[in-house]
């Protein structure tokens, strides 16, 4: 058993010591693996995995800025609503405020118009009173001068005659009194 | 050892030996360097290129299909060997390290492939292949990155030790540094795979042994526990042979580190 086994160790070649064939082909071998996957292939596939970190992260930014702008949207939405709010509620007041003030301005213009046409009837009143005063005064002169001509171109000869005449008279002023008005 | 000799001595049981990783040539007249583990370091390195191309040759932002087993394997080795020691310049290196890694990766896998079976690494020229292609890396960064004197003299002064220990400490960084080092980085990986390859081909041949070649009552539960065995250590063997992978890249990894900075 032993002197086969040294029988065998005597024949077999010493695995410490390498085949120069052996050292050829493996350095070909590598170098082969180390051109195609290493230099050709390697840097690819960094590329790759650089830009897909790239794209995941700027998904994330859009998605981000998608949000922040929702969100401003959203913000100028409920500013608006809020002040499209106080805009309704600033009209509402302003109408009423304004129906108010329509209602106190009519209601002045109709107690002044109502002055107005007051002071305008006094106004006639107290001419057409000055008027009549007037024309009564000159008709009144007139009268007592014609009245007066008359008693004397009669003469006044009898009581009798002189009460017809002054009854006669004052028929006649009657009658032009009614004519004047 | 009695057992086995007794064992041997009835049945005529072998244990297989180193000579299990001798290849003749291929065929009788083939050249001598036209062996089996030849064409499969030859073949493991094509089926790398073809399989990275199809993950990589046109890398989509939404990865389908194998670009995600690539995709995988690449933030593998950056997140595991490269950043841990390389830190922002792990990008760089990451084509030598990726490279390494899945070579050696599918190379130590062929020895669990049914009918490959013989993990490429197992013949130390491949280790050493790679193991001097990361040396000469190194020593090249160390000097250009911290000077010819001054590599040496971080290497061998590693500051804050009293003075007495580094009359001690220098020669032991030295020859740690320069000579095993890179010794133990080729033969850790090879000295895994032969070693693996060995105990898998020992149960194997228990199991194949006592079950067909000499079945008796006495030898046949030894022959079930050999092919259990191999059975177990088949699948402890893909995690060794993975670790080892990993391990050798990680190891390249904290060489170039170091030789890119000093403190370390």
């Amino acid at each position: 058993m032993t002197q086969a086994a040294v029988v065998l160790a005597a024949e077999t070649n010493n695995p410490l010591i390498p085949h120069v064939y052996e050292l050829v082909v493996g350095g070909f071998a590598f170098l082969l693996v180390f051109i195609v996957v290493g230099k050709i292939l390697t840097p690819r596939i960094q590329k790759t995995l650089a830009e897909r970190t790239e794209a995941i992260e700027g998904g994330i930014q859009k998605a981000e800025n998608a949000q922040a702008e929702a969100q401003a949207v959203l913000q100028q939405y409920r500013d608006q609503l809020n002040e499209a709010r106080q805009e309704a509620a600033r009209l509402r007041e302003e109408a009423r405020e304004q129906g108010a003030q329509i209602k106190a301005e009519l209601r002045e213009e109709a107690q002044a118009e109502a002055r107005r046409i007051v002071e305008a009837a006094h106004a006639q009143i107290e001419a057409d009173k000055a008027q009549a005063l007037a024309q009564l005064r000159s008709e009144i002169g007139r009268l007592s001068t014609d009245l007066a001509g008359r008693i004397v171109g009669e003469s006044l000869e009898d009581d009798a005659r002189q009460r017809r005449v002054v009854d006669r008279f004052l028929e006649e002023l009657e009658g032009s009194g009614t004519a004047v008005r | 050892m009695t057992t086995l000799t007794l064992l041997a001595a009835d049945g005529e049981f072998q244990a297989p030996g180193p000579e299990i990783f001798d290849f003749p040539p291929l065929y009788s007249g083939a050249p001598v360097w036209l062996t089996k583990p030849v064409i499969l370091a030859v073949i493991g390195a094509l089926i790398i290129c073809v399989l990275a191309w199809t993950a990589f040759a046109k890398p989509k932002l939404v990865p389908r299909g194998i670009q995600n087993i690539g995709e995988y394997g690449y933030t593998f080795v950056r997140d595991q060997c490269a950043r841990p020691f390389l830190g922002k310049d792990a990008e760089r290196w990451m084509p030598l390290l990726l490279s390494l890694f899945l070579l050696i990766l599918l190379w130590n896998f062929f020895g669990v492939i049914p009918v490959l079976q013989i993990p490429v690494n197992s013949h130390i020229a491949y280790p050493i292949i790679f193991a001097v292609t990361i040396y000469v890396i190194k020593i090249y960064l160390g000097i250009k990155h911290q000077g010819g004197i001054g590599y040496f003299k971080n290497m061998m002064f590693p500051p804050g030790l009293p003075k007495p220990v580094y009359v001690l400490m220098a020669p032991l960084e030295l020859i740690s540094n320069l000579v095993l080092a890179p010794f133990t980085h080729a033969v850790r990986l090879f000295a895994n795979m032969f070693a693996g390859h060995l105990i898998l081909a020992f149960f194997a041949s228990v199991g194949f042994h006592f079950l067909f070649e000499q079945l008796t009552p006495l030898g046949a539960p030894l022959g079930l526990v050999g092919v259990v065995m191999t059975t177990i250590m088949t699948g402890f063997e893909i995690f060794i042979q993975f670790l080892q992978a990993f391990l050798f890249t990680m190891l390249a990894a904290m060489y170039i580190g170091g030789s890119l900075h000093a403190d370390h």
